[in-house]
């Protein structure tokens, strides 16, 4: 890779400044145009008709009373969808099946969870569409199911896929099983160092699954021509995602489809896939005319991915100052109904920030009749974060070691070897610890029934493919073009690191999202990695037309380009040619036509040197004694940025991970009723937590440069969700003195703890 | 959610009228904030909406001659805590009807809509039994009164017939506390819910009180919600409270006895143990809350 290195110890003009989103203005005026926005001339309405039985044999589909209806123009089964044979994804963010993400897209033979696609029509309103869904006649076989991963792993459980055997394991199961695969990974001698161990704590944790909670519910409007082109306006995080997989699933070539970007409301991971957008270009395709397609709150609960529900049995031990000495985890992730939970991230991850002697995590991914996890920030980190971190937290009780302390003698620092494979390089896990130490809240007074719990976290980050196009318009203003989805404020940044290099006014710079068409492949906004990666294209970019700047000055001045230099947005000559003056961005786009044409610079790459983050969060806690309620009152999160371009968008990732975590130790939860549908698909009864749940989150921004990136970033997206669980669950502890190992810490959970304790 | 007719007359007698030729058919529409909710989830699909929200009696609140209140069934939460005689009166039962939703809800839902409504967890209802309050339900036979403990009879369901609606809430006259020997009264309302706000009750307990110059309970009754089928007047926790200066053994045996009457379900939202326990706590807490309002020695 091209990218050479900034002096790390530079003064910037614009990295670390806070200028206004180039976003923002739209957004806070409703101006800005997400997924469900989008319309065309002619379009009509597309819905889903969704399986009511967690587990059944379709035998048949009969559509023939829908087609029949006035206002109907198409309905679509798995029938009118290519068949798709087994092969594995390199695109998304976890790992995907093509054929499992066709079948889950809608339902082939079997429906394998409540929610599950079986159909949909297009028609010219969405009440016609929502009567044709109704006049479908679907014959089921209903068929046992199995909701959690204990039951799915019994003998007699059925089986969700007749040709599914555990992968990892030998010798090869001749029979089928609901285990896709077991992995494991570790350093040492995990059994020797527990055996070493003064003190050893096993506990078993459980975790239920989770949403992401973004706002803007999935949407999509789709064309399908005659000439076999399709468009596609879709909100993911990844419109060149969107484009390889339903390429695949359809039977496309990539070049055929365009998709456009449109506004993201939210995504945290739960748009790296498709649902509508394959259904929307079939519907088009056979109505003729363009289809859109919203989901409604429910649907989204109902049949998009939430985070795995995990059980995880964990053995840590130390000696008695403190030094941990092995551990081992397993760990148990639900996929939902086709394979692919991040249990193998869990795996990695868990035991990252500790330098232990020995240590061996195996993982198993689930099948289970209920909606296909899908990614959410930091995938799989934090529930086996919050069984490390709480145990983490007993030992250093039992040692009599305060919990950061306890952290600081333990932690992984640069040269230390990862159980995930490689030593770690420069990481400010140190570095966090010590500033959350000094951190007036660590010290500072409880009150009445409050407890005080800490918690590290570890994420590895992405880098993956990126590409930039920069373009010098005539007056000297640039555009900024990436292909990446901005989730995170990520135009903004991207358009500061233009700045910078340029030397301009970050004014100058206007940041676009193209679509997949103007911009080189760019993988998904996923992995906290645009940032970095796709930081790193636009910086190659900018270096790109830097060096055709100084060209054109070389040329405009009869010298050597070597004897150019560009600083402060200006060409200059370095040898100090007599009356040379310097000519900035503008005088020399001014002259672009005359000196070879308009400038324009690109890059696209692989990003390598990716920089790890870790973060330490503080969280105070005050339980209600008799109705087990539990309130957070102060909240401090501490986070290894590497370098913050925008310290804004920085704290609120910080911000919203934490909210996030809080929101899934404290009430959230998917609840099914026996017969596998979930009872609460809407944001009544699925609790996330509400502004007036939260006090103000402070942060501190903690920058240990990664000295591979050009600025010096690491992805700060991701780890900031991994701490809060074991944080509340800690704080909960130091008020109550109960260790609750389930989640969420509902009232009523919490009540029952402190009642036994009491009794 | 479908096209429905929409009327909004100005009169009980129109609306009556209108009620009873739709046979069934029609809804009365006060804020909206339940009824439109359920149309758009396809729950429910009214012909005719008779909005009551222009109706004077409906619409208005206002002290009766012996010093009590007359709340319109349609004046919505934020109008009811600009009207400082009753929050001066009866601050339990605008705490209770402003614990509803948000500040948008806030603007619109009524105590006639959150009554009629006929949710066991309906907020302001538990503190509207504890306050002994009466609505006036007209009908095409002519207008009564009934408790409102009496009002709903299972969840989703009351005892309004076909053609009837409820007009208005009656409350009783409050010792106003002037004197400082005379009695004092106090109300207070509490409810669980597992966030601060946007939620549902889990439980929700309604106590109004009346202290002698003693400070001795002349007179108390205590409401519950979302522990039943229907919201609760519980008489056994009353009894425990009267007759003492709510000491820590009466708050006690008033919140065992509220544990008692309380019949909830195991469901989504809580188990029953849960809700049994904290309807004592509730019942406990919101007693000291109306005695400090009463003036006593909380
Ligand atoms: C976001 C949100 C949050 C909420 N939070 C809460 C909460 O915290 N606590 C709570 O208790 N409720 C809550 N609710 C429910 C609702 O707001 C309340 O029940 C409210 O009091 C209903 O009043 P309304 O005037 O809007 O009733 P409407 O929706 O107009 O009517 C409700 C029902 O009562 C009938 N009705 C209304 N008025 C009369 C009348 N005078 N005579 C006969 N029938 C009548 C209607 O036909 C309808 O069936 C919430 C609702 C929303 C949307």
């Amino acid at each position: 890779m091209a990218t050479a290195e900034v002096d790390q110890q530079k003064k910037f003009k614009w990295i670390g400044t806070r200028p206004v989103r180039p976003d923002g203005l739209d957004k806070v005026r409703g101006r800005a145009n997400y997924g469900a926005d989008h319309a065309l001339p002619g379009m009509i309405w597309g819905k889903v008709l969704r399986s009511p039985h967690a587990h059944a044999r379709i035998v048949s589909i009969d559509t023939s009373k829908a087609e029949a209806m006035e206002g109907v123009h198409a309905v679509i089964t798995a029938a009118d969808l290519p068949e798709i044979l087994s092969e594995e994804s390199k695109i998304g963010e976890g790992p995907t099946n093509f054929r499992d993400l066709s079948h889950n897209v809608i339902a082939r033979e079997k429906a394998l969870y409540h929610g599950h696609a079986v159909a949909a029509v297009a028609a010219t309103t969405s009440a016609i569409a929502q009567q044709a869904l109704e006049a479908i006649q679907v014959e089921y076989e209903v068929l046992p199911h199995v909701l959690e991963g204990d039951d799915a792993q019994a003998p007699d459980a059925p089986i969700l896929h007749d040709d599914l055997f555990t992968k990892g394991v030998e010798p090869r199961p001749t029979r089928p099983s609901n285990v896709a695969s077991r992995t494991e990974m570790g350093r040492g001698d995990a059994e020797a160092g527990l055996a070493k161990a003064d003190h050893v704590i096993t506990r078993s944790f459980r975790t239920k699954a989770v949403h992401q909670g973004y706002i803007e519910p999935h949407a999509v409007v789709a064309t399908l021509g005659e000439d076999g082109r399709a468009t596609v306006w879709a909100s993911s995080q990844g419109h060149f995602m969107i484009r390889a997989y339903c390429a695949k699933l359809l039977g496309m070539d990539q070049s055929q489809i365009k998709v456009i970007p449109a506004e993201i409301g939210g995504g945290f991971g739960g748009k790296t896939t498709v649902y509508l957008e394959p259904l929307a270009i079939a519907l088009s395709g056979k109505a003729g005319r363009p289809v859109k397609m919203v989901m409604s709150r429910e649907e989204v609960f109902r049949a998009t991915g939430p985070a795995s529900a995990t059980r995880i049995e964990l053995r840590m031990g130390c000696t008695k100052d403190g030094k941990l000495t092995g551990a081992h985890a397993r760990l148990e992730y639900e996929a939902g109904a086709f394979p692919g939970s991040p249990v193998g991230a869990a795996v990695m991850t868990l035991f990252a920030p500790y330098d232990i002697d020995g240590c061996l995590a195996e993982g198993y991914d689930i099948v289970v009749n209920k909606c296909k996890v899908a990614a959410y920030r930091a995938p799989g980190a934090p529930m086996a974060a919050y069984a490390v971190e709480t145990v983490v937290d007993e030992l250093a009780e039992k040692c009599g070691i305060d919990p950061i302390e306890f952290r600081l003698q333990n932690a992984s620092r640069e040269g230390t070897q990862s159980a995930f494979g490689p030593k770690f390089k420069r990481i400010g896990n140190i570095e966090t610890l010590e500033a959350a130490k000094a951190h007036p809240h660590y010290s500072a007074p409880l009150g009445p029934n409050q407890g005080r719990g800490v918690a590290s976290g570890f994420w590895f980050n992405g880098g993956m493919q990126s590409s930039a196009t920069v373009q010098v318009a005539d007056d000297g203003t640039i555009c900024v073009v990436s292909g990446n989805p901005d989730i995170g404020g990520s135009r903004a940044s991207l358009a500061m690191m233009a700045a910078e290099e340029f030397g301009i006014d970050v004014k100058l710079v206007d940041p676009q999202i193209a679509d997949t068409s103007v911009v080189g492949f760019s993988d998904l906004t996923g992995g906290s990695r645009v940032t970095f990666a796709t930081g790193m294209a636009v910086v190659d970019a900018c270096r790109d037309v830097i060096r055709q700047l100084r060209e054109r000055a070389a040329s405009i001045w009869g010298i050597e380009v070597d004897a150019v230099k560009w600083s402060d947005g200006a060409a200059r000559a370095t040898n100090g040619d007599a009356g040379l003056e310097p000519l900035s961005l503008r005088d020399i786009a001014l002259k672009a036509a005359r000196t070879g044409g308009p400038i324009s610079g690109r890059a696209s790459l692989t990003a390598r040197g990716v920089g790890m983050a870790f973060a330490v969060h503080i969280c105070d806690v005050e339980v209600d004694p008799e109705t087990g309620k539990v309130d957070v009152v102060r909240y401090t999160t501490v986070q290894d940025a590497g370098r913050a371009i925008h310290p804004s968008y920085v704290e609120g990732q910080m911000q919203g991970g934490a909210a996030q975590g809080i929101g899934w130790a404290l009430n959230e939860e998917y609840i099914y009723d026996a017969d596998g549908k979930m009872e609460n698909p809407g944001f009544l009864d699925y609790r996330m937590p509400v502004a007036s749940d939260l006090p103000m989150i402070d942060t501190v921004i903690v920058e240990v440069p990664n000295p591979t990136h050009p600025y010096g970033v690491r992805g700060v997206g991701e780890v900031p969700i991994v701490p809060p669980i074991p944080a509340v669950v800690n704080a909960v502890h130091a008020a109550t003195g109960v260790r609750i190992t389930e989640l969420p810490l509902s009232p009523p959970r919490v009540l029952a703890a402190m009642d036994a304790r009491r009794n | 959610m479908n096209g429905s007719g929409y009327e909004a007359p100005r009169t009980v007698e129109e609306t009556v009228t209108l009620l009873q030729q739709a046979n069934g058919a029609a809804r009365v529409l006060a804020g909206g904030t339940d009824l439109l909710a359920q149309m758009k989830m396809g729950m429910t699909s009214p012909a005719l909406l008779i909005d009551v929200k222009k109706i004077p009696e409906l619409a208005s609140i206002e002290q009766t001659a012996d010093g009590g209140f007359r709340i319109g069934a349609a004046v919505c939460g934020a109008a009811l805590a600009e009207h400082a005689a009753l929050v001066a009166a009866w601050p339990g039962i605008v705490e209770a009807a402003r614990l509803i939703g948000s500040e948008q809800i806030q603007g619109r839902a009524s105590l006639g809509g959150n009554l009629c409504n006929g949710s066991p967890a309906a907020d302001s209802v538990p503190a509207l039994i504890a306050a002994g309050a009466t609505c006036t339900i007209a009908g095409p036979g002519g207008t009564r009164s009934v408790a409102v403990e009496d009002v709903i009879t299972a969840p989703g369901k009351t005892c309004l017939a076909t053609g009837e609606l409820v007009v208005d809430f009656r409350l009783p006259p409050r010792p106003d506390g002037s004197d400082a020997r005379a009695a004092k009264a106090g109300d207070a309302y509490l409810r669980m819910i597992p966030r601060s706000e946007m939620d549902i009750a889990i439980v929700g307990a309604g106590v109004s009180l009346t202290l002698d110059e003693a400070g001795v309970c002349t007179a108390a009754r205590v409401g519950l919600g979302a522990v039943a089928a229907t919201p609760l007047r519980v008489d056994a926790a009353a009894a425990a409270l009267i007759g003492t200066t709510l000491d820590d053994a009466a708050l006690a045996a008033a919140g065992e006895a509220a544990s008692a009457a309380a019949r909830p379900i195991d469901d989504k939202r809580g188990t029953i143990a849960y809700r049994k326990q904290v309807a004592g706590v509730l019942t406990r807490r919101a007693a000291k809350i109306a005695l400090a309002r009463a003036g006593g020695n909380g």
